[in-house]
């Protein structure tokens, strides 16, 4: 966990890109979703953000 | 490359055209070959993009194009994302999408681990299964539908033989309750071979020493399968449920052909959907919006793929 946080301080690629997958895979997951119509209607924003998230991150250098 | 080839070649272009290339860098010789290349991508991906991403600020409809053309912000995806029919339309994509790659994945990757033990005939059962992908998405919908058919159909029949039913009882693409199914049916059955040989490539990566490691350590058959081989093909297989996601995501052509979206819109997925919106009620706007939509969750899903895909060759 410290690894991960010191990652997301310090801009390393991986746990950014972690973050950037996991906002598109529930933007995604709201999109397609039967229950709520509310995470539907916010569901491209969050996958919007993850997907520029992920190409702007998958620039930044590799954690050692 | 031999200088003497190099010589051959020198000696053997035109001199208007040495010439004219003589006193170019070696950079300005590759701009020269890629150009055409990239000025084609240009005009064919990058333009329409842009363009459909203007369009889908406007109140644009192609079938009035000397009307006046007035930009309304994000209206029409606010209209996109609180309508209630397109919300039906993804989740009928979601309900194609989950449960084909659950039956590609289990039954594929049974599939695989079948071929893979060696026994008399084994590259005659690869080419046999792997036959129903290589048919044409029209055609497979087209001998699909004759098959669902409920007087004369085959499957009617097979189903009416194990469970004692009727076979003009039901209707496989006439029932509100069936119809989602035999669409999932008939994908299973045209793209398992797909995952099946992606799952292959990764059961004959796996070296035959770690199993007789395993072997000396006692470990038994059950362990080694969860602790070798589903672990090492993982990867191939997160793959190959990439790979069919994002093509099912976009699914058109064969639920097209089998159901045209009906019983009602129970199979109208958002493929369907955009086509109705685009080309039958020419709201060109309105469509330009929904495909952006779709385009941006499926540029997402792809950028896993390639984050997956690196994974795989960094192993």
């Amino acid at each position: 966990m410290m690894h991960f946080m010191k990652g997301i301080v310090t801009l390393k690629r991986g746990p950014w890109e972690l973050i950037a997958t996991l906002l598109i895979g529930l933007g995604v997951f709201m999109l397609m979703q039967p229950f709520v119509l509310w995470a539907y209607t916010y569901s491209f924003i969050v996958t919007l953000v993850g997907t520029v998230m992920f190409i702007i991150v998958s620039h930044f250098p590799e954690q050692e | 490359m031999s200088d003497g080839t190099v010589d051959r070649l020198a000696r053997a272009t035109p001199t208007r055209v040495a010439r004219k290339v003589k006193g170019l860098s070696d950079r300005a010789i590759a701009w020269l070959f890629v150009g055409p290349t990239i000025f084609l991508l240009l005009a064919i991906n990058i333009f329409p993009l842009i363009w459909t991403i203007n369009l889908s600020f406007t109140n644009f409809k192609a079938n009035r194009p000397n009307r006046a053309v007035e930009y309304i912000g994000l209206r029409n995806y606010e209209r996109i994302l609180s309508d209630s029919d397109i919300w039906l339309s993804m989740q009928a994509t979601a309900h194609f999408l989950f449960w084909t790659l659950f039956f590609q994945v289990l039954i594929g990757f049974a599939l695989a681990w079948l071929i893979n033990k060696k026994f008399r005939g084994n590259d005659m059962w690869t080419t046999i299964i792997v036959l129903p992908m290589m048919l044409s998405p029209a055609v497979v919908g087209n001998f699909w539908t004759f098959l669902y058919q409920p007087q004369i159909g085959l499957f009617n029949y097979i189903v009416a033989f194990f469970t004692g039913a009727d076979p003009s009882s039901f209707d496989m693409l006439g029932s509100v309750d069936l119809a989602p199914w035999a669409i999932v049916i008939v994908d299973t059955w045209m793209w398992t071979p797909f995952v099946m040989l992606i799952c292959l490539a990764g059961l004959r990566s796996i070296p035959d020493y770690i199993y007789e490691a395993a072997e000396v350590d006692r470990a038994s058959k059950l362990r080694q399968f969860f602790t070798i081989t589903i672990p090492m093909v993982l990867p191939f297989l997160m793959l190959a449920v990439l790979f069919r996601g994002i093509e099912n995501f976009k699914m058109f052509d064969l639920v097209v052909q089998l159901t045209g979206g009906g019983p009602g819109s129970v199979t109208e997925m958002s493929s369907i959907n955009l086509k109705r919106e685009a080309f039958e009620k020419w709201r060109t706007g309105y469509s330009s919006a929904f495909a952006i939509i779709l385009f941006v969750t499926v540029f997402g899903l792809a950028s896993i793929y390639v984050k997956a895909l690196n994974k795989v060759k960094e192993r």
